[in-house]
């Protein structure tokens, strides 16, 4: 699949180009600098140098491809054991010591090379990765070489990038081409190795030095991944290298490279040109610089004696032959073939880009340079490790087709990333509920030996494509829904029918029970009853019961919701024109309020509150003829002052609203307060909803700090010394247990609390946010308020929030069969027991997650059930119970349970967990606990799943190949690992944002969503295929959209077409780009037209409406935007993807020895 | 003896001051032995047309402890231009703008006829009235609408430049903004919740500080009226504002559920109207005026709890000790009042119930504070609509007949001393030589504070002779009391009126006579009933009857004439005839006897007593009764069962109430519809004359008494029956077998054996 893919990629590579050149430099230069400085990785940095040295890559190179030989085999055996995927694992030929291999590699190499070259990119970039590793050793010198090397580097990189195609592929091949470049900083070998990629030596011989210079950035950027090498340095430098080596670049390379061959068949041919050519380049400058810095002498002799590189450069510069080349190199490794099956798993990304790339480039004469650059390259390959977007692509094409199937018990359903439909045959869609593992451990010593946390991630009320049906309202009657007598259960499709119908069987405990007179029904020959597709509790996996009063607090029946608009009337909110915009809104948001199927009107009842330090109630009822305002200053006690005309309907007192919401601004239009409360707002809310007798929702729009003189008083605590001490907890926990008890009484009353926080400063979101927190509320964060730039995405949010579904005075509990129980929750809710899940409001948004844990066996034949039970009442005040059934397949062998996990909902279970984590333990201990336990489970996986081999190797589940990039993510995260411009409150705000988000939400958050927008074709309505994010993908000559889920970049490079610019921005050229544009210009041309659909539609996909941020490249503004190119090296000291998985791979063979 | 009463009326007239004794005992002992203390009724603001103020300070009496003003009494040298004080001889120089008077170039102060002087004193900045309306909503629809117009109506009668505002309250207080436009404000406090002035002040947005933060400091005075202006506002700037506010009030919005009173917050909204004012105006005529329905039922001041099914307390509940909410409600009322009384505010209580309201506990508030109290059963009544019209009456002049702030200033001659004074007034606590360690009332000062008073407000105060018996009062020379009252006029101009009297001295061994004949009963009466009262308020009521009881036998024995041990051969002298009598009437006043009545009324009936005036009071113990018949013109006939005859119209009043009684043959003839024929005419103006003459006593009282017509065996006679002396009941009716009159079911003693039995004890020589 990967193949065809890459390969169809392959045309666009003739646009890259552009991209390419305009990226080298601007990119690397920018970021590879800055990230050397800082760092928690800075002892990263000094092994490069090291690494460097060893670079000599060329040498090594072919060392590389030898052991690539032999780790193909291995890894065959170990792909064929597993369908896990086997990551590059990294071979140890190493203990060997880096120059065996090399010497022994050169004359495999040269083979391999050259195949390895055919897929050139690939093996490029795998090499390039892994000289990385090796070059550690070279040392800071090379950071000066890289200085002086970029200047001679750009002519050649320009030659270089034309070759370069599509944009994808040009920034994988810059991501190979960075690595090598990187390593490659020292010039003057550069400038030979690079020789080489460029496509003609001479070329190479300029080029390099680009290539240096760029790539100079970015082994700083890499340095990190060094780190952890250093540490083991001395002993672990052989392994190392070899790892990388026989790992990462043999196995991907070859497996990638043969695949795409046999497979596309055409691409083959095409393949060992241009693949070869354009990574060639990158890599080979990497080691050339490495060399010239680290050791030349040592470095040198490795490439002196690698007959390889020469080799590669002859069968470089014959384009044609390549493909013989290439030929032959599939009948050398045979078991490259089947290698490749296993890789297609696990590395299928890689291939990817690899088979792109040959297509893309036509460069026989690149490859041919490549091969003596691509031996320095000691680096892994970021193309080499499993790549994010190739999985997102393949589970889409593979799943997105056909609808989802809910009937089998056990079924893992697509990503979220996949459009898919589900039809629901007995078991809950998985829009409801995602679980780490479809395959549950039959004991908890198997889990515990596993690691793999149990938990599902379930979103009760969540909102369904519109192909998809609601769940069905069933009504038993005066006797409420049938239930268990032990364990009370609802009736659900699991339920067993004895006796000819008169019993039934408890799915959950095995209690018998017997079936209500007027729920009697005849079974048919298979025991199912009669009625079975007739009642949507027999026969589907989501439904609803009608709450009968006996379900009702007070045992009466509720009355409906209200919503009460609290607004901040205080000098600031006043001032930045908040208070007018939001009453403008409500006059016309008022007629969205949610309600109940094909009601005519909605049945919520709205009040409004204004406050500063004091609170007004407006008395709007019908029959004034002016709204009233009632001042309520006791609000150390508050109360409410007025009930009735407190809480109207809309229609019936619109005039007088209206008239309110057209006088609030005026009324406080030369206010001067600016000290505001907070804790009485809520309190006032709770007071009115008690009043009322109902439940319902408080939307407060708050600006400040509130330090007046009331009750839940706030003082400025903020503090930055405290990040990585041990009381850094302290900046997530509420200053004051006050809000914590104010949330239980909101939760009793069933009074959830929305909060949209416009602050100028520090307000301490950590305490703010409890109420709404525990009470199934959302908060919402717009710093630095500016009405022209915020204003849209505000209105959006509030539009949205106003408008989405919601139940209130919920309370959830999940039932399982015997033998496991949820034992922790996660999410925005308040438990006063150990079992339920209460939530005053619970929108369809909101995600609970779930852990599990055995307390028994559970057996393979009976599986365990699921059963989330949520009782609320609809916005039109009708008290209701959804159920929503899962049926999961127990195992006892470890491998079924790896087989089946999500990593999706894992990297969920686990970013929540870790973000409660800090509330207690110190970031580090957090982050430190993620890593074990994610080594943990890969260990497990190694050691009992994976097919014997060498501990070099890094073999990742098929299944959790994706692991590492996306734990890296949320270590990297801004919770766990702050950046000097992420404050206490952001960390907060994200932090419980997080808690709240579901599968899809949080894959997005944690990898964003990177987009060439010149990628986009006009004519379609499909968005462009995205691309991993690193910098290394980006070209300066195109557009690029990022999204989080939170923000939305537009990157653009500098170097893009003046038409582009135009058509998108309306202005003449790149310098004229205001990066202060909250949206981009409507102009009427189809690129401009198409990138605005693109951006509303992924608007329409997010819960939030994103902040868009237009980035210029080089700009300011670029720090921002890099931040959240994950796979790179983080300015705060995150470490990138390549490194990061040497790091897991360290700890996992740690583990295992 | 025409003589002493035509010196007691015109004294009246003149300076609206009543002794009991006009020839005063010259010693302590002999005083003592008069048994009537000596005192007097002082009407301090006494209606007089023939009195115009003059536009200048008072002089002084410049010995510091002394202080007096002027007056007729003085000696004044006319040469040396110096004047001698009467009361503690300080010779004082006159003033520079005095240096023409002569004997024929007086000031008005020294001539005799001015012995009552009021002077127009220019004083601080002049601040417009206050009224405050503190109104309830917990109310029935109807009563709510009645009193939401008699509101506006008021707003008419207002003085154009006074300031109003508005409270209102049910189970919250809201403090009504005026000032805005559009939206309507207010600030609502809860009703549960007692606040400091402090906290009121804060709430509101008064406080000083936070004012002077945003304003200069030299604009100190101008910003000021803003911050008040908010809550209280010229009435002709917003009477078009409040008229619709008032308009739009709603009844209470918090639902009451069967069997429970509505929670209605009194005591905090008046906490806060206290509060408001304090902050804002204090020591300016400000009236809050309370509008409620109802007892407290929440919060500090509450009455009653909101269970139905628990009445309010009652006279046994309160003998038992069972009525738990009382002291406490009580303290809270006296705190405000104090407060109130302090800042010279004023609190009137218009109760409108059919129920008990809390007067019990609230009294205080109108009692110290001037403040009028008022008690119907719906303000959809004429009684409580022309009540509360009548409060913004004017007087002869178009002026207000109200006044504020009043400091009562009392100076005596040295064989004098001040016991005390009982009326709605507080003390201020001016220690001075000229007072009295023996408290009658409330004693212990020689000056008092009457927040708000009229022109019938009429205190009752005490004095003690202290001259010793071996120390002779020079022959013909005069004991003099000086009243200084110092007040803000309703037009808010400060005026003092200054009121100096003499008496004659006596020696009661030598000259009883003429202190007997000097004894005004009328006042005396009231005097000792004022006492009675003022002693029933804090002590049981038999040890009063008791000690009233005593006091008569003791004045009996003392001006009676009589031989030991014979009844029969006891005689009073005219000028004490009466007053047995009104003593007989007072025991069985509702002032004294609380037996039919409730605690609200029993405060209601004593409040009215204690600041009318003599007349008035008369009434009140003594109700007046007119009979209507065919044998005459209309007379004055005995309080007495015997009274009531059958073909007699009887016109009873009482103060309190009117009562038309229409005897048994009269009501027949109306039934059968005499007065429409036309040869009956004379049966229709009989019918009409009592009708009119009780008009004409509804239209001037205030409050307007409660108006029953009714008729022989109706059911509203037990008004009349209540009040008149049993001497015929259904245990002696066929002894006396006579067909005069109509028997009274009553245990109670008649007149006559009330009589008996004084004469009995009086000549009794065990005693």
């Amino acid at each position: 699949m990967s193949v065809n893919q890459q390969a169809h990629t392959g045309p666009p590579y003739g646009q890259p180009q552009p991209g390419y050149q305009g990226y080298q430099q601007p990119a690397y230069g920018g970021q590879s600098l800055p990230g050397v400085p800082r760092s928690q990785y800075g002892a990263y940095n000094g092994p490069m140098p090291e690494y460097q040295q060893p670079v000599p890559p060329q040498g090594y190179f072919p060392s590389l491809g030898f052991p690539s030989k032999g780790s193909p085999v291995s890894l065959n055996s170990d792909s064929s054991s597993l369908a896990p995927n086997f990551i590059g694992s990294l071979r140890a030929p190493p203990t060997s010591g880096a120059p065996p291999p090399a010497s022994g590699a050169s004359h495999p190499s040269g083979h391999l090379a050259y195949s390895q070259f055919e897929h050139g990119d690939v093996q490029n970039g795998i090499p390039a990765s892994a000289a990385p590793m090796q070059r550690p050793p070279a040392s800071q010198p090379f950071l000066p070489g890289s200085g002086s090397t970029p200047v001679s580097q750009p002519s050649a990189f320009q030659q270089y990038g034309p070759p370069p195609a599509s944009v994808q592929q040009l920034s994988n091949h810059m991501a190979g081409m960075t690595i090598g470049t990187a390593t490659a900083s020292a010039p003057p070998p550069a400038g030979l190795g690079y020789g080489p990629p460029t496509s003609v030596p001479p070329v190479s011989g300029s080029f390099s030095p680009p290539g240096s210079g760029l790539y100079t950035p970015y082994s700083a950027t890499q340095g990190p991944p060094p780190t952890s090498v250093p540490q083991g340095l001395p002993v672990a430098q052989p392994p190392f290298p070899g790892q990388t080596v026989s790992t990462q670049r043999l196995p991907t390379q070859v497996p990638g490279f043969a695949p795409p061959p046999p497979s596309t068949g055409v691409g083959p041919s095409s393949y060992p040109p241009t693949t070869g050519a354009p990574r060639p380049p990158a890599m080979p400058g990497p080691p050339l610089p490495g060399q010239t810095l680290a050791g030349p002498p040592s470095s040198q002799p490795n490439h002196v004696t690698s007959p390889p590189p020469p080799a590669a450069l002859a069968g470089l510069h014959p384009g044609p032959p390549m493909s013989g080349l290439h030929g032959p190199p599939p009948p050398t490794h045979p078991p490259q073939p089947g290698y490749q099956m296993q890789q297609n798993g696990s590395f299928g990304q890689v291939r990817g880009p690899q088979p792109n790339y040959g297509g893309a480039y036509p460069g026989t004469p690149n490859y041919g340079s490549p091969p003596g650059p691509p031996p320095p390259p000691k680096r892994l390959d970021p193309d080499s490790i499993p790549s994010p977007i190739q999985v997102i692509e393949d589970d889409r094409s593979n799943r997105g087709s056909e609808p989802f199937v809910t009937g089998a018990r056990g079924q893992v359903p697509p990503l979220v990333t996949t459009n898919f439909l589900v039809k629901d045959q007995g078991n809950a869609s998985p829009r409801y509920i995602r679980c780490t593992s479809y395959n549950i451990p039959c004991t908890s010593d198997m889990a515990k030996q596993s690691q793999v946390p149990l938990a599902a991630v379930i979103k009760p009320l969540a909102t369904l494509p519109p192909e998809e049906t609601l769940p069905y309202l069933v009504d038993h009657g005066e006797s409420g829904p049938v239930r268990c007598n032990r364990c009370k259960a609802y009736m659900c499709p699991f339920m067993q029918f004895i006796e000819g119908g008169r019993r039934f069987q408890c799915c959950f405990c095995s209690c018998v029970t017997e079936v209500p007179p007027h729920y009697f029904q005849h079974l048919d020959h298979t025991g199912k009853r009669v009625d079975f597709y007739d009642r949507p509790e027999l026969s589907l996996g989501s439904y609803e019961f009608l709450a009968t009063v006996d379900y009702c607090k007070n045992n009466k029946f509720p009355s409906p919701p209200a919503f009460i608009f609290m607004i901040d009337v205080s000098y600031n909110a006043v001032k930045s024109g908040l208070v007018r915009l939001i009453c403008e809104e409500l006059k016309s948001l008022l007629d969205y309020l949610p309600r109940e199927g094909n009601m005519e009107e909605s049945a919520i009842r709205v009040g409004f509150v204004t406050y500063n330090k004091v609170l007004h109630f407006y008395n709007v009822k019908s029959s004034l003829a002016q709204p009233q305002m009632m001042v309520v200053s006791d609000v150390a006690d508050m109360f409410v002052p007025l009930l009735d005309g407190f809480l109207v309907n809309v229609n019936e007192s619109r005039t007088v609203i209206t008239s309110l919401l057209d006088q609030i601004p005026e009324m406080f239009a030369d206010t001067r307060e600016t000290e505001t409360v907070f804790a009485p707002v809520i309190q006032a809310g709770l007071e009115a909803l008690k009043a009322a007798e109902c439940a319902g929702k408080l939307f407060i729009f708050h600006t400040s700090l509130p330090i007046a003189e009331a009750p839940g008083k706030l003082k400025n605590r903020d503090d930055r010394k405290l990040i990585n001490t041990d009381k850094e907890k302290t900046l997530f926990q509420p200053q004051t247990s006050f809000y914590n008890n104010l949330a239980k009484d909101c939760v009793a009353q069933g009074c959830c609390v929305d909060l949209f926080l416009f602050p100028n400063q520090y307000l301490d979101v950590a305490t703010l946010g409890v109420v709404p927190y525990q009470t199934g509320g959302s908060i919402y964060k717009y710093a630095y308020f500016q009405l022209e730039t915020d204003q849209d995405r505000f209105l959006n949010d509030l539009r949205r929030d106003v408008q989405k579904e919601v139940g209130f005075d919920a309370v959830m509990r999940v039932r399982t069969s015997t033998g496991i129980r949820a034992t922790d929750f996660f999410g925005a809710f308040y438990m006063s027991n150990t079992t339920d899940v209460e939530m005053a409001g619970l929108d369809c948004d909101k995600t609970i997650t779930v852990e599990f844990k055995h307390d028994d066996k559970l057996s393979e034949d009976s599986g365990a059930l699921l059963q989330c039970a949520l009782l609320y009442t609809s916005c039109a005040g009708q008290r209701r119970l959804r159920i929503h059934n899962l049926s999961l397949n127990c195992c006892t062998q470890l491998a079924d349970l790896y087989r089946n996990c999500e990593t999706d909902t894992l990297i969920n279970y686990l970013a929540k967990y870790a973000y409660r984590g800090v509330l207690s333990s110190p970031v580090k201990t957090v982050r430190d606990a993620l890593i074990n336990q994610c080594a943990q489970i890969l260990a497990c996986y190694r050691k009992n799943c994976a097919s014997p081999s060498s501990a070099g190797q890094l073999i990742l589940p098929e299944c959790m190949k994706l692991l590492p990039v996306y734990l890296n993510c949320v270590l990297k995260s801004d919770v766990l690992q702050p950046g000097p411009e992420v404050t206490t409150d952001d960390r907060a705000y994200i932090r419980q944002l997080v808690t709240s988000m579901d599968v899809a939400e949080t894959n997005v958050f944690f990898y964003p969503r990177l987009l060439p927008l010149t990628k986009a074709d006009v004519d379609s309505d499909s968005l462009p295929a995205a691309i991993r994010n690193s910098e290394e993908r980006l070209s300066k000559g195109d557009i690029y959209l990022l999204e989080n889920g939170l923000n939305i970049f537009v990157w653009v490079g500098v170097s893009v077409q003046q038409g582009l610019i135009q058509n998108l921005f309306g202005v003449s050229s790149f310098g004229q780009i205001s990066n202060t544009l909250s949206a981009l210009p409507v102009l009427e041309n189809p690129f401009s037209k198409k990138v605005r659909s693109i951006v509303d539609m992924l608007q329409g996909q997010r819960s939030r409406y994103m902040k868009l941020i237009i980035v210029k490249q080089e700009d300011k503004l670029e720090m921002l935007f890099k931040h959240f190119l994950v796979e790179d090296k983080s300015l705060s000291g995150g470490a990138s993807y390549v490194d990061f998985l040497c790091h897991m791979h360290k700890e996992i063979r740690q583990l295992l020895s | 003896m025409a003589t002493y009463l035509e010196f007691i009326q015109q004294n009246e007239e003149r300076d609206g001051v009543r002794f009991s004794w006009n020839v005063w005992p010259s010693s302590r002992l002999e005083a003592t032995r008069m048994v009537v203390p000596l005192a007097c009724l002082l009407t301090p603001l006494k209606e007089r047309l023939d009195l115009p103020p003059v536009q200048y300070e008072p002089v002084l009496c410049s010995r510091p402890t002394c202080k007096a003003v002027l007056n007729p009494l003085c000696q004044v040298d006319y040469r040396a231009k110096l004047w001698a004080c009467n009361f503690c001889f300080q010779r004082n120089p006159f003033p520079p703008a005095y240096a023409g008077i002569s004997e024929v170039n007086q000031p008005a102060e020294l001539m005799p006829q001015f012995s009552t002087i009021e002077y127009i004193v220019q004083r601080g900045p002049q601040t417009p009235l206050i009224f405050l309306y503190v109104v309830d909503t917990c109310l029935e629809e109807e009563d709510l609408q009645a009193l939401k117009e008699s509101l506006q109506m008021s707003l008419s009668l207002l003085p154009a430049s006074a300031l109003v505002g508005l409270i209102t309250f049910g189970r919250m207080v809201q403090v009504h903004e005026l000032s805005c436009e559009g939206i309507s404000k207010s600030y609502v406090f809860r009703g549960t919740k007692d606040l400091t002035a402090k906290q009121i002040q804060d709430m509101l947005g008064l406080s000083r500080p936070a004012v002077s933060m945003q304003q200069g400091r030299p604009l100190q005075t101008p910003e000021q009226p803003p911050i008040s202006s908010r809550f209280l506002q010229p009435v002709h700037k917003i009477d078009m504002n409040l008229t619709d506010l008032l308009g739009e009030l709603q009844r209470d919005p918090w639902p009451v559920t069967q069997g429970k009173r509505p929670l209605r917050s009194t005591g905090v909204a008046l906490s806060i109207a206290v509060g408001l004012l304090e902050g804002t105006f204090p020591n300016t005529g400000a009236r809050i005026m309370l509008f409620t329905g109802g007892p407290p039922t929440q919060g500090p001041g509450m009455v009653v709890g909101d269970e139905l099914k628990t009445p309010i307390r009652s006279w046994h509940d309160i003998e038992k000790d069972n009525a738990r909410f009382m002291k406490k409600a009580t303290k809270h009322y006296e705190t405000l009042a104090n407060r109130t009384a302090a800042n010279g505010h004023c609190i009137d209580i218009y109760a409108c119930a059919l129920d008990q309201t809390g007067l019990l506990e609230m009294k205080c508030c109108a009692n110290l504070t001037g403040g009028h109290m008022v008690m119907g059963d719906s303000f959809n009544t004429s009684l409580f609509r022309q009540t509360f019209q009548r409060v913004f009456n004017k007087g002869y002049n178009g002026e207000f007949r109200m006044a504020f702030g009043a400091n009562l200033d009392v100076k005596t001659s040295r064989e004098l001393k001040i016991a005390g004074a009982i009326g709605p007034c507080i003390s201020l606590n001016a220690k001075g030589p000229c007072v009295s360690e023996n408290e009658l009332g409330i004693g212990g000062t020689s000056q008092w504070k009457i927040c708000s008073l009229d022109p019938s407000t009429t205190l009752a105060i005490y004095f003690e002779v202290v001259n010793q018996h071996n120390a002779p009062i020079p022959q013909g020379s005069r004991g003099a009391v000086q009243f200084v009252t110092q007040y803000q006029h309703s037009s808010t101009e400060k005026r003092i009126r200054v009121t100096t009297i003499a008496r004659n001295w006596a020696d009661a061994q030598t000259q009883l006579q003429h202190i007997e004949a000097a004894f005004d009963q009328e006042a005396a009466a009231v005097l000792m009933a004022r006492l009675g009262v003022y002693r029933a308020e804090s002590e049981e009521g038999p040890d009063v009857l008791r000690w009233l009881d005593r006091q008569l036998i003791r004045l009996c024995q003392k001006f009676g004439q009589y031989n030991k041990d014979d009844p029969n051969s006891f005689r009073l002298s005219e000028s004490f005839s009466l007053y047995p009598q009104f003593m007989f009437h007072l025991r069985r006043s509702p002032f004294l006897q609380v037996f039919n009545n409730s605690p609200d009324e029993s405060s209601y009936y004593r409040h009215h007593f204690a600041r009318q005036d003599l007349t008035q009071s008369l009434i009140m113990i003594q109700p007046i009764l007119y009979a209507y018949s065919f044998h005459g013109p209309p007379e004055p006939v005995l309080l007495d069962s015997s009274s009531i005859l059958p073909d007699r119209i009887l016109l009873m009043d009482t103060f309190f109430q009117i009562v038309i009684y229409l005897g048994e043959t009269i009501a027949q003839w109306q039934k059968a519809g005499y007065q429409d024929m036309p040869e009956y005419e004379n049966f229709k103006h009989l019918l009409q004359a009592p009708l009119d003459d009780g008009q004409e006593i509804l239209q001037t009282r205030f409050p307007m008494p409660r108006y029953i017509h009714t008729e022989h065996g109706g059911s509203q006679a037990r008004f009349l029956l209540s009040k008149v002396n049993p001497s015929q009941t259904h245990n002696n009716l066929y002894a006396w077998g006579q067909e005069s009159g109509a028997p009274i079911l009553t245990d109670d003693v008649s007149l006559q054996v009330f009589m008996d039995h004084l004469k009995k004890l009086a000549v009794s020589s065990a005693s």
